[in-house]
């Protein structure tokens, strides 16, 4: 039961955006953006295939600037938004726009894939996602599961709910939501999230977790302190409504059940530095991936405080009974959360991991001097979640 | 020798002395010193001969030895004759001479008194001989008298036979009179007897009649006389019961009391419910007097029930408890124990004893003797008897324990002990007089419950005193604290830092000696428990349980692990922010886990295990664990100082680079104010590291000077990789550039652990504040002046940071990648004059 080797993709920029093109179902497909002061910034997007374990690319510029973070719509396939960063007149500022890829990227990758990295291709600027009055977009957040007409932008302490009207050509904003209090209060990431009819967002500013009402946009928890330091990022589990994954420059990832934000469920400290990515696998919310500055990547499997904290034994009809049978039933048999293994393929920080969208056992992850490595679940644990 | 038999004969048998003349004429010579050898000889021959003979033997056998028996006197001339001159032999001649001279005067002074002393006896006889005669005669006189008077006395008693039976006779009425008299006064008699209350005499008279009247009761005046003393009897009974069941009456009176009502054949298991219930009453009394001593206010809580309990035993007896138990003295809560213990003694457990043995005197050793009783009496007064006496002493345990239970102050642990050992050794007199009773037991169980309950107290006072001394320490680190982060001068040499925080070995060790001092006065306290001269300190549980699990397991084993853990809550609960607890404090602990791993904790079992002579039947906990479980907690504490230092200099490393504007910054003059902060926090941690914890070792390089090193690392190495960089045409040598450099630098782990010494700690420390440094840089964007800021900064940094580092390389790689990165994030690279950033860094 040999596990396949990582497969290891080298970029020539350093980059930090990492997106699974979350509207692709059946090709296993990331979306990577560079970050380049001087060249024209590129989005590669990396096909993996898994029957050969090779992997095919295809770059697009993006000429605006420096890629900070990418997202991919869920409904369509070819838009995605970034925000990126513009020099003008010695000021940087951040923008955050929605693009679409031109039709023909992939037909004309395959007739000369030589060509392609000589003469790429440029995303098609479908509409800006600024308002002046906003300031720096952080990071844009897709409607999870939704027909690509919501985007969230966060920007600097305000999070802005746009509308994409007339094939995403037109985007207003809704509604507004400002974070009030002393200092320079900037949202670091965000995180839509998939339940309660995706009328909840959740945010990090400094060392608190916010969590918003849509319908309101207002606040509806806040988990003070929730990290020692920073807040990095957020995810939520795709499977437990009130669960939540979080992780920051104190080294931690913590998972909180927000109806109590006093005390986080768990604590993992296994990273050496920063913690800057946690990524809840989307069909098996035992596993979770982080990447950290230390240059590793670690896949965990926290079984304890999953949806199926006894493997996979419950039956179909039995899940649909709802959640509180399984949390009365968990105090039943002790399970080891436990860390999978940890990759050391990177050596410089990883800012970036993602579950691929089409094939819940494999991930990418993305560290600074460019290197993108695609990794597997080993197939033991595969086949002890599965069986 | 000669002259000696001669001597010797001449007391006793004067034939033998004139035999020996013919032999002494040869001895005649030997004239000089011969009288005082006489009475030499005499002494010989009466007690000493022994000793005389083994001397005497060998010399006499000399043919030539004038003395001697085997004296030659051919010989002996031979000899003279062949040896002497003629003027020897003379003077020879004339010694002899006069020897013989003396020895013939001697013997003539010896036969004549021997002569007169035969004469003089023979006189003697011849007296003795005329005496006898006349003493014959005056015998035969005196039995002739004698004959005499035996026929008179036996006339005599032959005419006074007659008479004598008659008076014989007579006298035999007379004492059946006197009977029969006794028995028609019995009753008045007895009716006297009641008057005057001597019933003793009473029950002894009836006693005496009884069985007569019995006997002839059939005889109509007899039954009268029995039917009236009955009558009284029973009276008398009466008055007895009445007697027996006032309270008032002293023991004896009470024992007396039951004994005559046994005597009048009173069933014994009623009296025995009685004496009993009235002995309980009293017992009460003393029960509630202790009650009343422990604090009022569980004693008004109790004190219903209490007598809920008591007032069935005593419905029998008229006598009220409660106006006695209010007149008793207020209750004064505050007697010590001992005070309380002394009373329970004296009062309770002393009169229990004599209630014991007056009981055992009366119903059981009696019984076993007497003919009153049948034969199952014995067995039934004695079951009583446990029974009430485990009632009454289960009440007088809870008692005892609820006053230990008070006992909460560890201060003076000798009076809990006294008084633990009064109580037990009274103990001991109960369980003499009632063999087999469960009293001793239960007693000795209180006893190590009270020992027990002690050991936790103790144990929690050295909690608190270890946080008690925490606090002081916290407080004594927060005043020189101020002085450390203000006083550093430029760049915090030596001398800056060195005065304030001179303090921190001091805490140390005053803080060490202290908790050492604090459990050797507990040790000594608890060792109490278990010295020579208390009673209980024999028993097995003292001897083996108490000392290793009790001491052991549970006072010293588990402060030590208390002290860890509450070390590693500092580390968990101060939080990230390392607001909480002051970074002097983490040093500070983690350096006196360390010393417990070393030596304390060791030292502390050994004295333990010698004070107690613990033995290990039962697993303890091994030294080597603790020690373990010490150094984690010094490791945990230690790395945690680490982060927590690491953090504040990140947090201002990243507060400068977060907040400038990068792009619009102006040409760089100076070394930035917070590079000098940096380095100045980083040299007063040093100093405070450096007091407490060794230097440590570094890698070979440390003896480069800064200069050096830093313009080599600028020069080759890094110019090479900005040319390599910014070479617009090759933007792939970048990667393959800094990947060969890493393939060839090892993985840096920037929070681990670390290792005890200020090197390593240092290192830690700037690696995690380097590391955020460059986090920070590579998230920002930076114009021509920004980038040549940083070469400033990172040169200054360079310039003072290796000393403090194992591996200057470190530094190196960190500070190389942070120009690396912050020349990437540039929109017009263009690095500054080597000879410009070294100038403007020696002028700051």
């Amino acid at each position: 039961m040999e596990d396949d080797a990582p497969v290891i993709y080298g970029l020539e920029f350093q980059a930090r955006a990492l997106t699974a093109q979350t509207g692709e179902t059946d090709a296993i497909r990331f979306l990577v953006g560079t970050q380049s002061l001087k060249f024209d910034n590129q989005i590669h997007i990396i096909d993996f295939d898994d029957e050969n374990n090779i992997i095919n690319k295809n770059v697009l510029l993006h000429q605006a600037g420096e890629i900070w973070h990418i997202a991919a719509s869920p409904a369509d396939k070819a838009v995605l938004s970034t925000c990126y960063n513009k020099t003008s007149d010695s000021r940087v500022v951040s923008c955050a726009a929605v693009w679409r890829m031109p039709s023909d990227w992939e037909s004309g990758s395959h007739e000369s894939p030589d060509d392609s990295a000589h003469n790429p291709q440029t995303l098609e600027l479908l509409c800006h996602l600024d308002d002046s009055s906003h300031g720096n977009a952080a990071c844009v957040l897709w409607e999870p599961m939704g027909d690509g007409k919501r985007v969230i932008s966060l920007a600097d302490n305000h999070a802005l709910l746009w509308d994409l009207q007339e094939s995403s050509t037109q985007a207003t904003v809704s509604s507004t939501a400002t974070l009030e209090g002393k200092g320079q209060l900037k949202f670091t990431s965000g995180k839509w999230s998939p339940h309660h009819n995706c009328s909840q967002l959740a945010t990090a500013n400094d060392t608190a977790i916010r969590g918003w009402d849509l319908r309101t946009m207002s606040q509806i928890y806040c988990i003070e302190n929730a990290h020692g330091q920073l807040v990095r990022d957020l995810d939520f589990n795709p499977n437990r409504q009130y669960y939540l994954a979080s992780c920051g420059d104190d080294c931690k990832v913590k998972f909180w059940d927000v109806r109590n934000v006093q005390e986080p469920v768990k604590t993992l400290e296994e990273h050496s530095h920063w913690v800057w990515s946690v990524r809840y696998n989307h069909s098996h919310d035992q596993l979770v991936l982080t990447a950290s500055s230390d240059s590793r990547l670690i896949l965990s499997n926290m079984v304890s405080i999953s949806s199926e904290p006894f493997g996979h034994l419950v039956d179909d009809e039995e899940l649909s009974e709802g959640e509180e049978n399984h949390q009365e039933d968990k105090s039943k048999e002790p399970l080891k959360d436990s860390v999978v293994s940890t990759y050391e393929e990177h050596e410089d920080s990883v800012y970036a991991a993602e579950w691929s969208s089409a094939d819940p056992w494999l991930f990418a992850s993305l560290s600074y001097d460019g290197r993108l490595v695609i990794n597997r679940v080993p197939r033991a644990l595969k086949y002890r979640i599965l069986l | 020798m000669g002259a000696h038999w001669l001597c010797c004969g001449n007391y006793f048998w004067p034939e033998f002395s004139m035999e020996v003349e013919a032999d002494g004429s040869v001895a005649l010579s030997e004239e000089p010193g011969r009288r005082r050898r006489v009475h030499g000889m005499l002494k010989l021959y009466y007690g000493l001969n022994e000793e005389g003979k083994a001397p005497d033997q060998p010399q006499s056998l000399d043919p030539c030895d004038i003395n001697g028996p085997h004296f030659d006197p051919e010989l002996y001339l031979n000899k003279l004759r062949r040896e002497c001159s003629l003027a020897e032999l003379m003077d020879h001649e004339t010694c002899m001479v006069k020897q013989i001279r003396s020895l013939d005067s001697d013997m003539q002074t010896l036969v004549y008194e021997n002569y007169n002393k035969f004469i003089s006896a023979t006189d003697t006889i011849r007296k003795m001989k005329n005496d006898f005669k006349k003493m014959e005669d005056e015998m035969d006189c005196l039995s002739a008298n004698m004959a005499a008077i035996t026929d008179f006395s036996a006339c005599i008693s032959g005419t006074l036979q007659d008479q004598h039976a008659q008076i014989t006779k007579l006298s035999g009425v007379h004492t059946l009179l006197r009977k029969l008299q006794f028995l028609f006064e019995l009753p008045a008699r007895l009716n006297k007897c009641l008057e005057l209350q001597a019933y003793a005499q009473a029950v002894s008279f009836h006693r005496r009649a009884r069985c007569v009247l019995q006997q002839y009761s059939h005889l109509p005046s007899f039954k009268g006389i029995q039917d009236d003393c009955h009558a009284i009897m029973e009276k008398l009974a009466q008055k007895l019961r009445q007697k027996f069941r006032d309270g008032g009456t002293s023991a004896k009176d009470l024992s007396e009391c039951v004994e005559l009502l046994l005597q009048l054949d009173e069933p014994a298991e009623e009296l025995c419910d009685k004496f009993l219930n009235h002995a309980r009453s009293r017992l009460e009394l003393d029960l509630q007097g202790l009650e009343a001593e422990i604090k009022p206010y569980p004693a008004a809580v109790k004190e219903a029930p209490a007598r809920k309990l008591s007032s069935p035993a005593s419905a029998g007896s008229p006598t009220d408890n409660s106006p006695k138990t209010s007149s008793l003295p207020s209750p004064t809560s505050n007697t010590d124990i001992l005070e309380f213990i002394d009373r329970g003694c004296n009062e309770f457990v002393s009169s229990l004893c004599l209630v014991i043995t007056s009981y055992q005197e009366l119903f059981i050793n009696h019984a076993q003797t007497g003919e009153l009783a049948s034969k199952n009496i014995p067995q039934m007064a004695n079951g009583k008897l446990h029974s009430f006496v485990d009632d009454l002493t289960g009440r007088y345990f809870l008692l005892v324990e609820r006053r230990i239970q008070e006992e909460k102050g560890v201060g003076d642990n000798s009076l809990l002990v006294r008084a633990l050992d009064r109580f037990h050794r009274r103990l001991q007199a109960v369980a003499k007089l009632l063999p087999g009773s469960a009293v001793p037991n239960k007693g000795t169980e209180i006893v190590i419950r009270a020992a027990t309950e002690r050991v936790k107290q103790y144990l929690s006072a050295l909690q608190s005193f270890y946080m008690d001394s925490l606090t002081d320490v916290r407080q004594a680190l927060a005043t020189p604290r101020l002085s450390v982060a203000g006083g550093g001068a430029h760049l915090g040499g030596p001398a800056s830092g060195r005065d304030a925080p001179t303090s921190l070995p001091e805490l140390l060790s005053s803080l060490s000696a202290s908790i050492l001092n604090q459990i050797k006065s507990v040790l000594a306290s608890v060792h109490l428990f278990t010295a020579k001269d208390i009673t209980f300190s024999n028993k097995p549980y003292f001897k083996g349980e108490f000392c290793s699990q009790g001491v052991r397991e549970s006072l010293v084993v588990s402060f030590i692990k208390f002290v860890c853990q509450s070390s590693r809550q500092f580390c968990e609960s101060a939080g990230d922010k390392g607001g909480s607890t002051p970074p002097a404090l983490l040093l500070l602990l983690s350096r006196l886990c360390l010393d417990f791993e070393t030596s304390t904790i060791s030292y502390i079992l050994t004295l333990t295990d010698e004070q107690f002579l613990v033995q290990h039947q039962s697993p303890v906990t091994q030294v080597t664990t603790l020690c373990s479980e010490a150094r984690e907690a010094a490791q945990k504490l230690l790395n945690h100082y680490v982060k927590v230092q690491g953090l504040i200099i990140s947090q201002m490393l990243r507060k400068s680079v977060e907040t400038r504007d990068w792009v619009n910054t102006i040409e760089p003059r100076n070394v930035r104010a917070v590079m000098k902060r940096v380095v100045e926090d980083t040299t007063s941690i040093d100093v405070q590291v450096g007091l407490l914890y060794e230097e440590g070792v570094r890698k070979a390089h440390s003896s480069d000077s800064s200069k050096r090193t830093f313009s080599v690392y600028s020069s080759s190495r890094q110019q090479a990789r900005y040319a390599a960089s910014y070479t617009p045409s090759a933007p792939m040598d970048t990667n393959l550039l800094s990947n060969i450099h890493k393939l060839f630098s090892e993985r840096i782990d920037i929070f681990s652990s670390v290792e005890f010494n200020k090197v390593s700690v240092m290192t830690g420390i700037i690696k995690i504040s380097l590391k955020t440094f460059l986090e920070c840089v590579r998230l920002r964007t930076f114009g021509r002046y920004g980038l040549q800021q940083i070469q400033v900064d990172c040169h200054y940094l360079q310039m003072y940071l290796w000393r403090f580092v194992s591996d200057e390389n470190l530094v190196h790689f960190l500070l190389d990648e942070i120009v690396g990165s912050s020349a990437h994030r540039c929109l017009d690279p263009s690095p500054m004059e080597q000879s410009v950033i070294e100038v403007i860094c020696e002028r700051g």
